[in-house]
Parts: structure tokens; C-alpha cells; sequence
């Protein structure tokens, strides 16, 4: 078990390092540099070359690399040129908010395909269950930043049932309940359309899985002991069903993270995922570098922990 | 009645169906896949004939001030953007050139992973181990956030530049599972027997293994052209995909990023992204049945 779960921690480090090289050299491609923002017309440009040259950007590429990783690892991250605070306290504060709606998005994924799923499965062929395979087949087509829109537009802005940009309403002092209860308002469309969005594959996975154990052994002698049926689903197919579906905690939160750069741009949701987009917009390389290797970094974990749970739910799997 | 009956039934023993025959089959047998191919082709060939030869893009493009936000009309058939713009005529064309790109990104990232995929399938070793380590990587990494940061690096951007950069990033999925049947593929009685004969390996990988996956490889296309419909219509729509002067489907959908268009003028981006959901929901399900109907197991018909 722990062997399992040391090898592939040893595989992730090529490939972090691997990205942070890759990122390494496209912020060396960006055009400015830290001191880009301080000079005006006045400067001495001699007095410049000298700051560069204090700062190390002139040294070989491979000494200046070494020293970022290094800074990297102590946490060093630099500052942010537009918003002029440390890099790892304004990433800090988005970070915190991105958590906050991945977690009510994966209580709501399951809360959604878990039901789906099983239902499906139990009545194969029924209304119910093709209603079932035409909604994850729509929602495994339909673009993020399409059905996004299609839901802030009638929920957000035609209906009005929910607030269309924002964390939370800024009346509200925080700590309190109600300011508690704004946050959650706030992140319940954007959470509603990831959730949506995440589904299909619990929904697939539980519905064959319940489809196929009907035929196995085990169901046919728990049938020919004269289990009752429904008893036999909720005690038998269920619980071999079910628990396989923990792993794919690991592959929604990479799933999440990729879909966040949209949803938090089209809900105005102050996350890791618009910060990247105004970072972007506003050339601000230090959040740039720092978030593409943050998220990268997030991938790798949440494909780790997705091979953890699934070692410990079935020991076939474990990686030799 | 039985004589109908004992033809079919040898029609049935001289020719086992095969190749678009079973396509066919599926197709008749399901509605739906049947209309959405028929609208999808009849959607991309209208798209292909207005672009070129009813709708002038330098007309569509045109600024008019006084045309700002008109609501749909005589004069505008599915209103105006915030620049008087005529909307439908920038569908259109930014049908046209979504439609194009997503082309030409399926046919180049679908060339280079069915190559690497059937030759690290086929040889397997060192070849094989390298380009497995480096799809594992394009897998794991934030692509997306990666794609937008090369596009903003790159000084002379165009719509060429998009589709490499975007390639680079989108081969790995179809290397992956062309690999995986390449490699079944590889270890059959017929492959063994050809390369007794001293076939050449490249021989037997295009006229012999191709052939035999080609079912799965339709369908892999088929899916990805779908997304990458939805990747570049996505990038444009966050105003990192196509530049400004090639009108897509994103960038109309990208009027709404206002919330006052959003919320007042819905012709200005609701047509566009209706469009793309039509579009994804056809091909995805076109791509499901041929799916279905490259699985004997899973036909219908």
C-alpha cells in the first residue's frame, strides 16, 4: 500500500519538474520583466542595467532557472505587479474561495449522479432511465461556457433566483450567519453548473455497473436463497456498486479545475480560475507562472489520490 | 411471404454485412442519429455556401453606428451587436471558420496520434516507453492554462499559430488509444503471418492494422472534431482563440462576457451558442451510433 502510493509520488516529480521548466521558459519568452512597470522616460538606463543585473537577468538562463525553482520551493513566489501584494497572499485569498466551490460542487455532483446512476440501473429501459441517458449525453456534449451562460441568463438574469456575479453581498460583515449564508447563495449557480457538467461519468459507471452485477453470480444465489429484490439491490448490488465511485473523487477535481478558468469568468467568481484570466489579461507574469504550476501541481495530486482510493477500495488494482 | 423470408436469409449467408453497410443498418434503425447527420450535413453545407458566396465579410464586419443593438428585422435578420455589426452574417462566417479550424485540428492531431499511436503500439521498446512518458505528461498538465499562456507569448499571432498550438497540446488522446489497439492488434495470428511472409513493418501498420482499426479511428475523429469545435469556440470565447480578424463562433458568444448585452440584447450572442450546442449535440451523436455500430455487441440494428 504505502510502497504503491510512494512509486507514484516518485513519477510525479519528473513530471513537475518537466513543467516547471516548460513554464520556466515561457515566462522567459514573455515580453518585460519585474522592472518594466517602474521605468519611466527619466530613468537612467544604465542605472537599469544595473538592477537587472543585481535582480540576476543576465545571468545564464540555467543559474536563473535553479534560483526561481529554489525561491519556488521556499515559497518565495515574488509579488504581484498589478495588484501590488505578495503573489502567495493573493493567491492564498482566491484559493480559499476556488475551495469553497469545488467542495459544495463535488457535494452536489454526487448528490446529483449517485441517485441517477442507481435509478438508471435498478430500471433499465425505463422512462426514467432513458430520461437518464439523454441528459448525460446532453450534458457530455454541451460546452462549459455554453450551458453556463444558458443557465446565469434565465437563473441569473431573467429570473432572477440567484446573484450573477460575486462571492458574496458586500452588506454583510464577516462572520456572521447571514454573511455565511450570502457566500453560499453566491456559489450555488456556478456550483449547480459544474456539478452538472461532472456527471456523466459516475452516472455511466454506476448505471452498467448495476446492469451488469444483475446477471453475476452473487446476485443470482442471493436470488435463489429468496432475498427479496429489493433487498437484493440495496444490501448486494449497491454496496459492490457504490464504492468503486469514492476514486472518482480524484478525476473530478482535475475535471474542476480545468473547467474553473470558465466558470469563474462567466460568474464573475473571484477564484484561481479568473484571477488566471485577469492575471492573462493584465500581463501579470508572477501570478501567471505561480497559478499554471499550482494547478498542474493540483492535477498530478488529484490523479494520486484517485489511485489511492481506489488501491485501498480494491486491492486487485494495486500497481505491482 | 416465405419466399421473402429464404431470400433474405441467403442474402444473409452469401454476405455477412460489413463496412458502410452496418453503418447504414444502425443508422435506419435509429431516428435520431439519422436526422442528426442529415441536419448536421445540410447545417455545414448551407454554412459552407452562404460563407462563400452570399455573405461578404468586409459587409459583415462593418461598423454602422446607427445599427447599434437593432433588435431583428427586415434589415437584420438576427439583429446587431454593439457596432452595428449584422449578427447573422457574422454567424456565418464565424460558423465557417470555427467549422474549418476545428477541421483542420482534427485532421492534423488525428494524422500524428494514429501514426505514433500504431507505431508505438506495433514495435513497442524504447519508442513506445518515450512517447508513452511524454502523453502521460501532455495528460496530467493544465492544458488549457498552458495553451492560452503560449498564445499570449507568441508575438505574430494568427489563426495558423492557433491551430499548431493547439494541435501540440490535443494529439495525445487519440495516440493513447490508437496505441492500445495497435498493440492488440500487433500480437493477431494475420499480423505474425505477414511479417513471416517479410512484409514490410510500415506495410503491414497502414494496408493491414489500419484497416482493421479503421472503425475505431472514424469514431475517435468523429468525437474529437466535436471538441474541438468546443475547445476553439471556448478559447475564442474567453478572448484567447482565434484573432480579431477571423470571426468565430466564440467570439460572437464572447458579446455576452458584457452583462448589459447579456441581459438585454440576446441576439447578440444567444444564436451563436445555440449553434454550437447544435452542432456538439449532432456530431457527438452521429459519433455515438457509429460507436455502436463499430461494436457488434452494441448494434442495434
Amino acid at each position: 500500500m504505502w510502497k504503491t502510493i510512494l512509486r507514484r509520488m516518485v513519477v510525479m516529480i519528473p513530471q513537475l519538474f518537466v513543467l516547471s521548466l516548460l513554464i520556466f521558459v515561457l515566462a522567459k519568452f514573455m515580453p518585460g520583466d519585474p522592472f518594466t512597470g517602474k521605468i519611466t522616460p527619466e530613468t537612467d538606463p544604465a542605472r537599469v542595467e544595473e538592477l537587472r543585473e543585481k535582480a540576476g537577468l543576465n545571468d545564464p538562463w540555467y543559474e536563473q532557472y535553479v534560483r526561481w525553482i529554489g525561491n519556488v520551493a521556499q515559497g518565495e513566489l515574488g509579488n504581484s505587479y498589478t495588484y501590488k501584494v505578495k503573489v502567495t497572499t493573493l493567491i492564498g485569498e482566491r484559493a480559499l474561495n476556488t475551495f469553497w466551490l469545488s467542495l459544495l460542487t463535488v457535494i452536489l455532483l454526487y448528490g446529483i449522479a449517485i441517485p441517477l446512476g442507481v435509478f438508471a440501473g435498478r430500471y433499465e429501459n425505463s422512462w426514467f432511465d432513458r430520461g437518464v441517458v439523454l441528459y448525460s449525453f446532453v450534458s457530455y456534449a454541451i460546452p462549459t461556457f455554453v450551458l453556463a451562460l444558458f443557465l446565469l441568463y434565465t437563473f441569473g438574469f431573467k429570473l432572477h433566483w440567484f446573484p450573477t456575479t460575486g462571492s458574496v453581498d458586500v452588506r454583510f460583515d464577516p462572520g456572521t450567519f447571514s454573511y455565511f449564508m450570502s457566500k453560499i447563495y453566491h456559489m450555488l449557480l456556478p456550483a449547480i453548473t459544474a456539478a452538472l457538467l461532472g456527471t456523466v461519468g459516475i452516472i455511466q459507471y454506476l448505471r452498467t455497473e448495476i446492469i451488469d452485477a444483475q446477471t453475476m453470480d452473487y446476485v443470482r444465489t442471493a436470488r435463489s436463497k429468496g432475498v427479496p429484490t429489493r433487498k437484493v439491490y440495496s444490501k448486494h448490488i449497491f454496496r459492490n456498486s457504490l464504492l468503486p465511485i469514492a476514486a472518482f473523487i480524484g478525476f473530478t477535481i482535475t475535471g474542476l479545475l480545468g473547467g474553473s478558468v470558465f466558470i469563474e469568468t462567466i460568474f464573475g467568481y473571484p477564484g484561481m480560475g479568473s484571477l488566471f484570466i485577469s492575471s492573462i489579461a493584465s500581463r501579470d507574469y508572477s501570478v501567471i507562472t505561480t497559478l499554471v504550476m499550482l494547478f498542474g501541481f493540483l492535477a498530478l495530486l488529484g490523479s494520486l489520490l484517485s489511485d489511492i482510493i481506489m488501491s485501498i477500495v480494491d486491492p486487485r488494482i494495486r500497481i505491482e | 411471404m416465405v419466399q421473402q423470408d429464404n431470400k433474405e436469409k441467403q442474402e444473409v449467408v452469401s454476405s455477412p454485412p460489413t463496412g458502410m453497410q452496418v453503418v447504414w443498418r444502425e443508422f435506419k434503425k435509429d431516428k435520431v442519429a439519422m436526422f442528426s447527420l442529415v441536419a448536421l450535413v445540410i447545417t455545414i453545407v448551407s454554412i459552407f455556401i452562404a460563407a462563400y458566396f452570399f455573405i461578404d465579410q468586409e459587409e459583415a464586419m462593418k461598423i454602422s453606428l446607427r445599427g447599434k443593438f437593432a433588435p431583428p428585422g427586415a434589415d437584420y435578420w438576427l439583429g446587431a451587436d454593439v457596432g452595428g455589426r449584422d449578427v447573422f452574417g457574422q454567424l456565418i462566417i464565424g460558423a465557417k471558420n470555427s467549422l474549418l479550424i476545428a477541421i483542420v485540428v482534427t485532421v492534423i492531431t488525428g494524422a500524428f496520434g494514429i501514426f505514433v499511436g500504431l507505431v508505438c503500439g506495433y514495435f513497442g521498446g524504447w519508442i513506445d516507453n518515450l512517447f508513452m512518458r511524454i502523453i502521460d505528461f501532455f495528460i496530467t498538465i493544465p492544458s488549457t492554462m498552458l495553451i492560452i499562456v503560449v498564445i499570449t507569448v507568441i508575438p505574430k499571432y494568427n489563426a495558423w499559430a492557433f491551430i499548431a498550438i493547439v494541435s501540440v497540446f490535443l494529439w495525445t488522446g487519440t495516440a493513447r488509444l490508437v496505441r492500445s489497439k495497435s498493440l492488440s492488434e500487433s500480437r493477431r495470428d494475420y499480423v505474425n503471418a505477414s511479417k513471416t511472409l517479410g512484409t514490410n513493418d510500415f506495410v503491414i501498420l497502414l494496408k493491414e492494422v489500419m484497416p482493421n482499426i479503421s472503425s475505431i479511428l472514424i469514431v475517435e475523429l468523429t468525437l474529437n472534431f466535436a471538441g474541438n469545435i468546443g475547445i476553439e469556440t471556448g478559447l475564442t470565447f474567453l478572448g484567447y482563440g482565434l484573432p480579431p480578424e477571423t470571426p468565430s463562433l466564440g467570439m460572437l458568444v464572447s458579446n455576452s462576457r458584457s452583462p448589459l448585452v447579456i441581459e438585454n440584447y440576446w441576439w447578440a450572442w444567444l444564436p451563436a451558442a445555440l449553434l454550437i450546442l447544435f452542432l456538439m449535440l449532432c456530431i457527438n451523436y452521429v459519433g455515438q451510433a457509429l460507436r455502436r455500430s463499430a461494436d457488434a455487441r452494441q448494434r442495434l440494428g
